[in-house]
Order: C-alpha cells, then structure tokens, then sequence
C-alpha cells in the first residue's frame, strides 16, 4: 500500500504539489494522468524517493522511509522509464540481472531468472540474452526495461510513461503484455502516461492530476461516466461513451456483389461462377428485385435437366436491410459458419453483401488507417 | 644514435602517464562529485599547465635534485590536467536518464560509478590518456636540462655541436613515437567506444 498524506513541494517559489492526499492499495494498476508539468513525474519519483517531499509524508506498506537510506527501498521497487535506459555497456542478460546482483543472489540464480522472464515476452534466452541494447529494436528494448524492472520480484513498479516513444502497433502490443504480466503477478503499478486511451485500457484506478492537485481519481468505468471537470472531459475525448453512433450493416458491406437475371440458363451461370470465382450468385428478377441465390452445387447436383436457374433459386440465405444494426450480422456470420449475408434496399433490390472478408477489412481500416 | 636513448625517454613518458593517471582519476572523479571542489581543482592543473615546462622542471629540481624523479614529477603534474578534465567530463556526459535508472533501481554511488558511470565514460578518459602521453613524449625532451637523459640529449647535443644529421634522427624518433603513441591508443578508443555503446565484436565488425 501506497500512502501519500499532505504531500508538498516547492521549487524555489513554485509549489509543484499543493497537499497531495491518496492511497493506492496493493494489487492495483494505478494510473497518473494530466497535462504536461501538472507533478505526475514528480509524484512518482518520490515513491522510490528520487525526490524528497518537502512536507508531508509517503508511506509505503505503512512505513515512512524519509531519512533513511533509499537505496534499499529502491532495490525492492521496480522502475522503467520512457527513456528506457538499459545499460548498453551490458549484455540484454547483465542489464536484466542488475538488481538480483544487487541484492546478492548469485550467478545461476539470476541465470534462472532470466530465462523465466525472456520466456514470458516470447524472447528466446539463446538468441537474445547476450545481445546487447543497440542490438535490439525500441520495442524489444522497452519489454527488457520492463523485465528489468521485474527480475527482483519487487511488489510495486513505478513506469514514467514507459510507452511513449515507441510508435503505435508496438506501444499496444507492450501495454497487453504489461497488463497480462500484471495480472498474472499481481504488482501494484504506478504508471504515469498523458494519453488517456492508455489509461483507460490499462488502469484499475485513474489519478487525474492539475497543476499539482488531484482533480479526480476513480475507476476507468466511472470518469468516463462522471468526469469531475471540463478538464477531465477533455481529455476523455473521443473515449466518452456515446449512443449516438451505433454501427449500420452498410459500414459492414462490400458493394457490387456478382447478381443473375432469373431467366438465365444454368450453363451460363456456372461459367460466370468460374469467371468470377464465386460458389454463389443473386438472383433478381426484371425490375432487380432480389429473389435468392444459386449456388454451384445445386448447379452440379441437379442443374443439368433444368435448363433455367428458376428452380434451382433458395431462399435460406439470410437478408438485412440497409440501415440495420450490424451487429446482429455480425455475430451472425461469426457464429452460424454461413460465409455471407445479404444486404437489400428497402425496394428489395440487392445493396450488397457482407462477407467475413469485409468485416475483416472495416476492422482494419479503424484500426490502422484506410489503406491496403 | 643510442637505442637506450629511446627507453630512457618512454620510461619517463610511461611512469608519468601511470602516476597522472593514478592522482587525476581520483582527482577527476572528486570533481564531478563535489561541484564545490571542481573550481579549484581544475584551477590547480590548469595552473601547473601555464608554467612553462622547463621552469616547472628547475622549480622541481631545485627540491628534488637532479635526475629522473624530478623529470617524472614534472611530466606527471603537466599531465594532469586532461587526464582530469577528461574525466570529469565523460562522468558529466554520460545519459543522465541512464544515471537515473542506475539510481532508481537502488544502486548505491559507489556502484554506479564503477558498474555505469566510468564504463561509460572510458572512452572519453583515454583520449585524456592519449593526449597525455603525446604531450609528455614531446615535454620529456627538457629532461636534458635537469640531468634525465632520453632523446632530449640527441637534439642538446646537435645543437652544440652543429650536427643537422643528428637533430634531425632524434626529431624523426621523436615525431615517430608521438604518431605511434596518438595512433595507437587512438584504436584503443575506438575499441572503447564500441564496447561501451554495446556492440558485440562480430557485429561490430558488419558495421565497418
Ligand atoms: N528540478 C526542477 N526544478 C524546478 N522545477 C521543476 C523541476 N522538476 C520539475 N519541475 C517543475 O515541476 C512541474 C512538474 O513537473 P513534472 O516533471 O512532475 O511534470 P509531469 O506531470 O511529469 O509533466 P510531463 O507530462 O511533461 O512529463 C513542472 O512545472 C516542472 O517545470
Ligand atoms: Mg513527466
């Protein structure tokens, strides 16, 4: 436990932090949120006393530590920065043994140790543990820094926005692992970052910090529903809940699917099939109207005496209309092993289809941009 | 031209450059730590190096006596200063977030300076190092004057008797032994470098 109790500093004549009163309980992911010089480093820092308050106290499992050495207390709180600052006149495996050497386990202790952490991030001990820091990308770098951290088995690790220079797809695949390693180890975490999509999805606990007070602290779910200030609903943004823009099956739905005229012959559907490279085709009638789909294999199980596709046409594909909720399609097609869903204007003519292929493609695109 | 002369000179050069390197890594390492001490320590070797060489050596002769002890001491003080200003300032420019990090997971000062701060800075203290070493093979040639011997008695002793032949051997010794010495420990450094900014050899080779 984590107990911070009038905490103040002052740099010359600038107070940095006015009374600063909270307490984080063991076990929690605690996140310091707020704009840039509002103390969130400054707080973090005085946990494992890198700065000292100038009144006030920083308990630590009930214990005040001003006064005495910190170099203990530090050995037994984790720390990772965004600079990441592995030590890059050692090895991956000496930066990650820092603090077990420290703390005087012997070599095959810290060995061990270092095979048990790469394994967790999916880092091969053989291929990586004598690489040294250069050698390694940003993100490896950080997931070492992060092991680091962890290699003494600290209760609490303190991250001063650890994924802040790492680009995108790298900085969510680390915010996972560090979640999961959370979880799994059960750390208190002080983890400060200024980018609330972060918080949201990594905190148990959201510490909203302004001008070196507290404007709000409270569990992800409950500042998106009751943010204390306009300042705290800016910076929710875009993660604000919201019922005003739920998703249509049309953001779902590929257009021009491949449709036939009802009067065709059934050897000219199952060339345009093969054309086309499509088991299925909608059939319309004269006016475009949908009336079905015929597929290949009725085609080949019974099409040769029929001549006209007309008999062959089935109705069990499922339809929606443009301006549905996809999500019903959705789980649907995720659910049901049917490959496509018909989307029909509301004059039942043919809008398009869904396929797993273009929900897969609408995912993507939110997620990473419109392109290929 | 006597090859004894030679040794006689790099034995100076050498045990100068051990006893400045002894006294200015300490000195050095002061300096850095107690910014109140800096001031008048760089002020001290800065100031044995506005003596002019050869008055340093007289003033040390005179309580010394004649003799390679003198030689050393004079060459050692003159030495000093890169040596502790090199030093101070690769413990200075090390990464502070890498000092930081050294701090924050509990290492005491001591064990930062020896694990982080000095590996780190070793590239930048060896090229006080060299800088020493080239200065004092030039510097040693006043030994002549205060009874030290080495390559100094060549050029005294061309110059008395006019012999050009003569000063020019023990020029070219001289110039050759500088340039070794630079070149040398220039590749010490770059083998440094490389190991304090991580590189394993082999793929430090690739990047050549
Ligand atoms: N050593 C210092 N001397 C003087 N002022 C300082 C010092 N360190 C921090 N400050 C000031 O204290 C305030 C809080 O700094 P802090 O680093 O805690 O901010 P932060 O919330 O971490 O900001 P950021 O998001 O930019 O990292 C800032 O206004 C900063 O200028
Ligand atoms: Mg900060």
């Amino acid at each position: 436990m984590i107990q911070f109790e009038h905490v103040v500093k002052r740099y010359g004549k600038n107070t940095i932090l006015h009374d600063l009163n909270f307490t984080i309980p063991d076990g929690q992911f605690v996140v310091l949120i707020g704009p840039s010089g509002c103390g969130k480093t400054t707080s973090l820092k005085m946990i494992n006393r890198l700065i000292e308050p100038d009144e006030g106290r920083i308990l630590i499992d009930g214990e005040d530590y001003a006064g005495k050495n910190p170099v203990n207390l530090r050995r037994h709180i984790g720390y990772v920065i965004q600079q990441i600052g592995l030590f890059p006149n050692m090895t991956v495996a000496q930066n990650i043994s820092v603090v077990p050497r420290l703390l005087g386990q012997d070599k095959a202790a810290c060995d061990k140790k270092v095979h048990e952490l790469l394994e967790m991030v999916d880092l091969p001990y053989e291929q990586y543990a004598h690489k040294y820091p250069n050698e390694l990308s940003g993100g490896q770098q950080q997931r070492i820094g992060v092991l680091r951290a962890l290699a003494a088995s600290p209760p609490i690790v303190l991250m001063d926005e650890p994924f802040g220079a790492l680009d995108p797809m790298t900085r969510e695949v680390l915010q996972d692992e560090v979640k999961r390693l959370q979880r799994k180890l059960h750390k208190t975490i002080v983890f400060v970052t200024h980018d609330m999509g972060e918080a949201l999805k990594m905190a148990d606990i959201i510490i909203f910090m302004n001008g070196g007070q507290i404007e709000q602290m409270a569990p992800p779910e409950k500042m998106l529903e009751a943010p204390a200030s306009d300042l705290v609903r800016s910076f929710l943004g875009k993660h604000q809940l919201s019922d005003s823009n739920p998703l249509y099956v049309e953001d779902f739905m590929r257009t021009n699917p491949y449709t036939v005229d009802f009067h065709r012959g059934v050897l000219e559907c199952a060339e345009k099939m093969a054309r086309s490279g499509v088991d299925t085709l909608l059939v319309t009638d004269d006016d475009d109207h949908y009336l079905g789909t015929v597929s290949i294999r009725d085609i080949k199980l019974k099409g040769r005496e029929a001549g006209s596709i007309e008999p062959l046409i089935s109705t069990e594909v499922r339809t929606v209309c443009l301006g549905d909720d996809a999500q019903e399609s959705v789980n649907y097609l995720l659910t049901s092993g049917e490959s496509y869903v018909v989307v029909l204007r509301p004059d039942q003519t043919v809008a398009g289809i869904i396929t797993k292929n273009s929900m897969a493609k609408v995912v993507a695109n939110t997620l990473w941009g419109d392109d290929k | 031209m006597k090859i004894s002369l030679i040794w006689e000179h790099l034995y100076m050069v050498f045990w100068a450059v051990v006893f400045s390197l002894m006294a200015g890594l300490p000195l050095g390492v002061l300096t850095y730590f107690y910014p109140k001490a800096r001031k008048a320590i760089l002020w001290v070797v800065d100031l044995f190096q506005t003596i002019p060489s050869l008055a340093l050596l007289g003033i040390i002769m005179v309580f010394l006596g004649a003799g390679k002890v003198t030689v050393i001491t004079g060459l050692t003080l003159y030495s000093l200063l890169p040596i502790v200003r090199n030093t101070y300032l690769g413990l200075r420019e090390v990464d502070p977030a890498l000092k930081e990090a050294a701090r924050g997971m509990g290492m005491s000062r001591g064990y930062q300076l020896l694990h982080v701060e000095l590996p780190l800075a070793s590239p930048v203290i060896f090229t006080g190092i060299r800088i020493a070493a080239v200065n004092a093979v030039g510097t040693a040639v006043f030994a002549i004057f205060v009874g030290g011997g080495g390559l100094g008695s060549m050029l005294y002793n061309g110059i008395r008797i006019q012999n050009m032949s003569m000063i020019l051997k023990g020029t070219g010794v001289l110039m050759l032994m500088a340039i070794l010495f630079d070149f040398g420990m220039g590749r010490v450094e770059v083998f440094l470098n490389r190991k304090t900014a991580g590189k394993s050899r082999v793929s430090a080779g690739y990047a050549d």
